[in-house]
């Protein structure tokens, strides 16, 4: 142990560094910030590390070659040893990374941290989920695999939109006319050199600040920030009731750190690693594109926006957001930190947790898009063809061989793009059917060119057997008194 | 005799000028470089074969694919690039891009109802390329096409995408529906 103490020595002579990492280290925290909220932080640091070296070790073996990455990537699945789990732990690791940073980001807000003096640690902070979300999606790019290729055709299709500069701007994104080569090799540099460095440099100034400006006191109800006093208020509380951050304060970091790496290597293990699913080969269109689950609300999303306003929304959605963010420290620096004193901040988690957690889940159920085999894969069930007429049934066969089962269910089977059929007799009479058929309308295309009048007349037969059995169908009065009285 | 610490100052301060003017020198080039998949690339009228006529027939669409005039040796497969030839009748065709006027996400041809269905987000498109329903704002993207020699050809160098200047002024390599 003396050896020890004596080689420190040596070397803190010379480095003369000893000093003030311990008092970094020993730095006074107030007592109650030892706690299971304030460790996120150290949590997503913790994560990013561990991507550094899974990423690291990964690059020992990527080809970032538009003809090779997606071969490399099987051979690491396959033939490398551990090459599975490390890409395992890489993308389970960014996963985590991503929700650790948005929990990070709720905890802070709530215990209203970024009130003065942190506004720049806040601002940083903005730039890191955002630096996070770029190294999520450029990951995901990197797979390159048919997601990642259809994923750049989105990417590149919503950044055209922008006036003036899109058609650049994809150029640029691409790094050339198509998907390709060049685009793979510009998103490894940014994924590999560009965003990683500047994720180091900004966590580095945000530590910083945390160090300089201290950890954010824990909020008590009634305990007013205000400009003029806080910077004494915050000294008093952390020399009078202060404790050393280590050890003190660290340990619940520590623990906390080490069970996500856990559940990251249990995920890793149990889970396996993310695709790659089929090679990017653009002449291969029997897919169905989905990116990664931090970016299944934007999915969604692009489903749902009414075309006439999705460029706009597109366009200035983010830059709104991204305003509101920058501005926050600003426009709320002072004032109560608790929650609890609050209300608009709660209630204003709570709605976008609402919204972006309600499309992520459509995001992973896409009702919106027509399930393309549905029409020879899934069958109609028997029970509503059984006791037809010879009619009906035609109007069966015609209703899977035009593909309407690719976007309207029966029995819980096929699309669900329009509504399901199982009960339609109920909502329309035949003549609401046959004109729905032939001309469309609400989001349907019109089938009047596709269907002769004998395969209509056979479709709405069938679609008029579908009802419960103790309920009749829907039927026009006035056509039942014609019917019946003349006209 | 002049001050030598101002004239030290003066030194430092003429050594920042001229590293200044060496950066200028030097940010040309890597502008240029940085540019490069904005310019226009070299190959970008040529015309693309997509076969013999015979292979298209009357009334149908099919799928076809060509290599992309502008190549990188690193491409592999992602230069082949797919698209849906219609032939009306002998003389008249549509060749339509694969990617829907949506998000770019490939579009499939379904014969027997006479549509296009994308999987992305349900875009609709007619036979003709027209929109029928979803999300598209516009009909699909239709490349130039000539026929010479028993062949047919097109003009293709770039991805189509969505954006307001594209390919909507008939001069572009594509036009609109």
């Amino acid at each position: 142990m003396r050896l020890v103490g004596r080689v420190s020595r040596w070397f803190d002579d010379r480095f003369q560094l000893g000093a003030s990492i311990k008092a970094t280290m020993e730095h006074p925290v107030p007592r109650r910030t030892a706690s299971w909220f304030y460790v996120f932080g150290s949590a997503a640091m913790t994560v990013f590390a561990l991507q550094l070296v899974t990423g690291i070790l990964l690059a020992f073996q990527y080809v970032p070659s538009a003809g090779e990455a997606w071969n490399g990537l099987q051979a690491l699945n396959q033939q490398v040893s551990s090459g599975w789990f490390i890409r395992a732990l890489h993308g389970w690791g960014s996963n985590f990374m991503v929700a650790i940073v948005l929990v990070h980001m709720v905890q802070v807000f709530l215990f209203g941290a970024h009130k003065f003096p942190r506004e720049l640690t806040w601002l940083i902070g903005v730039f890191l989920l955002l630096f996070t979300l770029g190294m999520a999606f450029s990951g995901q790019i990197l797979r390159f695999d048919q997601d990642a290729y259809w994923g750049l055709g989105i990417g590149a299709s919503i950044a055209s939109r922008i006036p003036l500069i899109g058609q650049t701007l994809v150029k640029l994104l691409l790094g050339g006319p198509i998907i390709a080569g060049a685009t793979l090799a510009r998103f490894f540099a940014l994924h590999v050199f560009v965003v990683p460095a500047l994720l180091i440099l900004f966590v580095s100034l945000h530590v910083i600040l945390v160090l300089k400006l201290g950890i954010n006191d824990w909020p008590m109800p009634g305990r007013i920030v205000r400009r003029s006093t806080y910077l004494q208020e915050y000294k008093e509380l952390t020399h009078r009731d202060g404790i050393p951050f280590v050890p003190s304060a660290v340990g619940k970091d520590i623990i906390f750190s080490g069970a996500i790496l856990l559940a990251i290597a249990a995920c890793a293990f149990f889970f396996g690693p993310f695709g790659p699913k089929g090679p990017p080969d653009p002449t291969i269109i029997q897919t169905a594109p989905r990116p990664d689950f931090f970016f299944l609300w934007l999915y969604a999303l692009l489903s749902y926006l009414p075309p006439s306003a999705e460029t706009p929304i597109l366009i200035i959605g983010p830059a709104i957001g991204l305003a509101v963010l920058f501005a926050l420290p600003f426009i709320s620096g002072e004032g109560e930190k608790s929650w609890k004193r609050r209300p608009i901040a709660v209630l204003t988690i709570i709605l976008v947790v609402g919204i972006f957690g309600s499309l992520t889940k459509l995001g992973l159920h896409t009702p919106w898009s027509p399930k393309m085999d549905a029409w020879s894969g899934e069958p109609i069930p028997e029970k509503m063809l059984a006791d037809r007429t010879p009619l009906e049934r035609q109007g069966a066969l015609v209703f899977k061989a035009k593909q309407c089962h690719n976007c309207h269910a029966l029995g819980g089977t096929g699309g669900e793009r329009g509504p399901a059929l199982d009960v339609v007799a109920v909502r329309l009479t035949k003549d609401q059917l046959i004109r729905q058929v032939i001309q469309g309308g609400g989001n349907m295309p019109a089938y009047g060119k596709n269907l002769s009048p004998a395969e209509t007349a056979a479709l709405v037969a069938f679609m008029e057997t579908l009802h419960p059995p103790g309920q009749a169908p829907a039927i026009d009065a006035s056509q039942v008194a014609v019917d019946k009285h003349g006209p | 005799m002049a001050d030598p610490i101002s004239r030290r100052s003066a030194l430092a301060r003429i050594g920042l000028i001229f590293n200044g003017v060496v950066a200028a020198v030097l940010a040309v080039p890597v502008v240029k470089y940085l540019k490069s998949p904005t310019r226009k690339p070299a190959k970008a009228d040529d015309w693309i074969s997509l076969g013999p006529l015979s292979q298209f027939p009357v009334g149908e669409t099919r799928m076809a694919a060509f290599r992309n005039p502008v190549v990188n040796p690193s491409d592999g497969k992602t230069a082949d690039i797919p698209c849906w030839v219609r032939r009306v009748d002998e003389r008249k065709f549509q060749v339509f891009a694969i990617n829907c006027a949506h998000l770019g996400c490939p579009v499939r041809w379904f014969a027997q109802s006479n549509l296009f269905l994308c999987p992305c987000h349900g875009g609709a498109y007619y036979a003709d390329g027209s929109r029928a329903s979803g999300p598209p704002e516009r009909g699909l993207f239709e490349y130039v096409y000539r026929i010479e020699g028993n062949e047919l050809w097109i003009q293709a160098q770039e991805m189509p995408t969505p954006g307001p200047t594209a390919y909507n002024d008939g001069k572009r390599h594509l036009k609109c529906v």
